[in-house]
Formats: C-alpha cells, structure tokens, sequence
C-alpha cells in the first residue's frame, strides 16, 4: 500500500515537471519551437530543445553545442550547472525530473508475463552509459569537426531516443518540410526509439541503467549530493526487503548511495522498520 | 569529523560549482546554447 502511494506520488511529481518543462503546448499545434529567453538555461533531466512544448535546452544538447562550437571546447556553463545540480540532487533528477524517465516508467508499468530484473551482462552493462557519455558526447563532439572546426551533437544525432521521441516524431508529423526530408538517419533513429519502447516494457528504465550519459553525470555526485539515503543500523533487521523491491538494482543496506539509486524511494517505504530515512548533508549519528 | 569533512566536499563543490557557471555565462556559453535551442536541431530530431 505504502510502495503504491510512493510511486502514485512520484509519478505526479513526474507528470507536473514534464508539463512545467514542457509548457509551451501551442507548439504542437503549430509544429514550431519555442524561441525565448529561457531557453538560454537547461532543464535537469533529458529533455530535447527541439521539442514543440520545450520551454528550456536539454544539458547533454548542450554540452556538446558549446565543445562542438568552434570558440570553446570546454563549457564551464554546463559543467557549473552538472556540478549544481548534482551536488544539490544527484540522482534524484533521473527518479523525479526527467521526463524520459516517466516515459519509461510508463512502459514498464504495462502487464507482461515476461518482466526482467537482471541479467548475466546486467552489471557489466551498467558501464556502457560512461562509455556513451566519453565516445559520444565528449570526444566524438570535440575531434570530429567540419572545415571550420564545429562539431557535430553525435549523442543527439545517432543515439538519442528521446529526441526522436519528443522532438522528431512531432515536429515530422506537423512539418511538411520536415517529413520531405526524412532519410535513412531519421529511420535509424525510430529504429533505436522503437527498440527502447519494447525493451522499457521488459526491463525497468532500461535507458537509464545502460545509455543515458546524463544519468552517468548525476550518478557520480550521488554519494556527496546534499540530498542522500541514510541507513540506520540500529533499525535495519537485514530483512533485504529493500533490495528485492528495487527495480535499479541496488542494495540500500550495503550502499545506501549506490550509483545506479535514482531515489524512487521505493526502499524506503516497504521498509518494515524505518530504517531508510532521507538526510541534507549526513546527519551526526550517535551510538 | 566525517560529517565535517563530507560538509565541506559538498560546500565546495557547490561554490565551484556556481564559479563555473559565472564564468561560463561571462564567456557567452549560454548565447551558443541559445542560439541551437532556438532553431529546430535537425541532428537531434534525426533528420541532419
């Protein structure tokens, strides 16, 4: 009951940043983008520039705008903003202020007999996002340049699902233009967006756990972010329920701040104890 | 003394954190990222 109310208020949480975020509805009439000033600041979860509703920039678009750029090859903006964020939040963003991530969480929520937990390359896997984060947003955007040195968003270009999902597909749909323009690249794109939607429905955030180069950023302020689980020992009776009930894999008892929690929180309320409590900063325990 | 120490880490990551964006919108980063996110990303849609 309790694990239901959680993730019944999360997923509203989810829902009203995803409209915040994405508030500029006329958009998707108009099949046009939204061309203010706010668009100068980043959103903190995945959530493509190009999409009609966006009222803000997508970080990772961002980053690899401003390395790829001719003028400057590293962008203090972002990795300000990265280090904020991440050390106010951590992975929490990816648990409550990604739009992608509710995406997902939708599909996965769909019922089907065959549900995966984990797999034999589960855990090798999980590296893959830092591999996507260093390849394809960092380097790939830095090295490989046109005639006058800009760099090309690689991530966006050739990997991103959700800019198919929130900008394509749309802006395709509403844009005669657009759909006249449409290649191989574009079909390319559906292809790893449609591979995405299947997998989400077997496996939880599978994007998330193996792909998201935004998630890799968060996951490493997850152990010094201001906002972190905290377990009490004195509480814990070691029953592991927390650990069977968590869709990421992770084992609060052993690592409360483990790199993959997105702190969904869903540990903290099957708890029979209590033990699993939320800290600012770590609290001063006394024995 | 732990918790002190995990204090300032987080303290100072914070300040940096906030000098890096400074220095990022003295740099004019914010006017680059402005100036892609106001125009359809063909790259990032699928099309370019």
């Amino acid at each position: 009951m309790a694990k239901n109310g959680n993730d019944k208020s999360r997923h509203i949480i989810q829902f009203i940043w995803t409209l915040i975020t994405n508030a500029y509805l006329i958009g998707f009439i108009r099949g046009k983008i939204y061309q203010g000033k706010i668009k100068n600041i980043c959103v903190p979860g995945l959530n493509c520039y190009s999409c009609p509703g966006a009222a803000a920039s997508c970080p990772i678009g961002a980053l690899q705008a401003v390395i790829g750029s001719y003028e400057y090859k590293f962008s203090f903006y972002i990795a300000g903003f990265f280090i904020i964020i991440g050390t106010l939040m951590g992975r929490f963003v990816c648990g409550y202020l990604c739009p992608f991530g509710l995406f997902q969480d939708i599909l996965n929520k769909i019922p089907l007999k065959i549900k995966i937990n984990t797999f034999r390359f589960d855990r090798a896997l999980r590296y893959l996002k830092y591999i996507v984060l260093i390849v394809f947003v960092v380097i790939m955007p830095l090295l490989i340049t046109d005639i006058i040195g800009q760099g090309f968003p690689w991530f966006c270009k050739i990997i991103c699902p959700a800019g198919t999902l929130e900008g394509g597909l749309p802006l395709v749909i509403l844009n005669d233009s657009l759909k006249s323009a449409v290649g191989l690249l574009y079909g390319w794109k559906c292809f790893i967006l449609i591979l995405l939607i299947v997998f989400s429905v077997i496996i939880y955030r599978p994007f998330c756990k193996y792909v998201c180069p935004l998630g890799a950023i968060y996951s490493l302020f997850n152990p010094i972010s201001v906002f972190k689980y905290q377990i009490d020992k004195d509480k814990c009776v070691e029953c592991k329920k927390c650990a069977s009930v968590c869709k990421m894999g992770c084992n609060p008892t052993v690592n409360p701040n483990s790199l993959e929690c997105i702190r969904c929180g869903k540990c903290k309320s099957v708890c029979p104890k209590d033990a699993i409590e939320c800290v600012s900063f770590n609290k001063r325990k006394t024995n | 003394m732990k918790n002190n120490k995990s204090r300032i880490i987080t303290v100072s990551m914070l300040l940096i954190g906030v000098l890096f964006l400074s220095a990022g919108i003295l740099r004019g980063e914010n006017i680059i990222i402005f100036e892609k996110a106001i125009n359809i990303c063909l790259e990032c849609i699928g099309i370019g």
